[in-house]
């Protein structure tokens, strides 16, 4: 799986794509990013409030309940801010 | 009929893009355009840097301008979103929509740039004057813009 960050999430974990192989059980936004934020102290900080953090699995946004099935892309950022 | 889409660093025409929208067959065109403000919070800014999520980011333009093409009756649309480092007074983003009718451009046009902030993966950093930068937080107001106009009926705030 391809997990990508944006805005303030790349630089909390310090790297903008990392190709992982997450474990069954992190089939879920929120459970995936709980176990990305063991990976070390830049990822446990950027998922330390979740209330601040929106997700797209293969491009299109989720709810971080949702079932990731079988997503070959996630990324995480901020809500957005453009226009 | 227009559907243009871009992403793009460089800064865009927009006598040129409404020039192409009304040579359409249109019977009138409305705009919008963002530009990068002087200040943020009454605080003097340098820069705004502007960053997207590529693919992703067309991909939500383009829904937004079929939405847009399938609930009004237009004869063109086009979205234009720049990327980078912005200083202030240049451009960000170019919104505009073509129809016979005005009450259809305008309306569509409001839709398009209230959408656009909600749903399309872009983020922006403020870079002040004094060295410090921060990422834009959103905004509430933004999220109920866009939601009243995912009403079916009636379709938006003033009825169009």
């Amino acid at each position: 799986m391809r997990v990508l960050y944006f805005a303030w999430l790349r630089e909390k974990t310090g790297v903008g794509q990392e190709e992982l192989s997450p474990p069954p059980e992190a089939n879920t936004p929120r459970a995936l990013a709980a176990w990305l934020a063991g990976r070390g102290p830049g990822h446990a900080a950027a998922f330390a409030n979740m209330a601040l953090i929106r997700c797209a699995a293969d491009q299109e946004f989720v709810d971080l309940d949702a079932t990731l099935g079988d997503a070959a892309e996630v990324a995480f950022f901020p809500p957005v801010t453009g226009g | 009929m227009t559907r243009r889409i871009a992403v793009q660093e460089e800064d865009f025409d927009a006598g040129a893009e409404l020039a192409a929208l009304a040579g359409d067959g249109a019977g009138g065109v409305a705009s919008f355009i963002g530009v990068v403000r002087g200040e943020a919070g009454g605080r003097k800014l340098a820069a705004l840097r502007l960053e997207h999520y590529p693919g992703m980011t067309e991909a939500a333009l383009a829904r937004l301008a079929d939405e847009a093409l399938a609930r009004w009756e237009l004869t063109g649309v086009t979205l234009i979103h720049r990327v980078g480092r912005l200083l202030p007074g240049q451009n960000i983003v170019f919104v505009a929509a073509a129809s016979a009718h005005r009450a259809e451009a305008l309306a569509a046009t409001a839709y398009l740039i209230d959408r656009l902030k909600t749903d399309a993966p872009f983020w922006k950093a403020e870079e002040f004057a004094d060295g410090a930068a921060r990422w834009v937080a959103a905004r509430a107001e933004d999220e109920a813009a866009a939601a009243a106009w995912r009403k079916d009926l009636p379709p938006g705030p003033d009825g169009l």
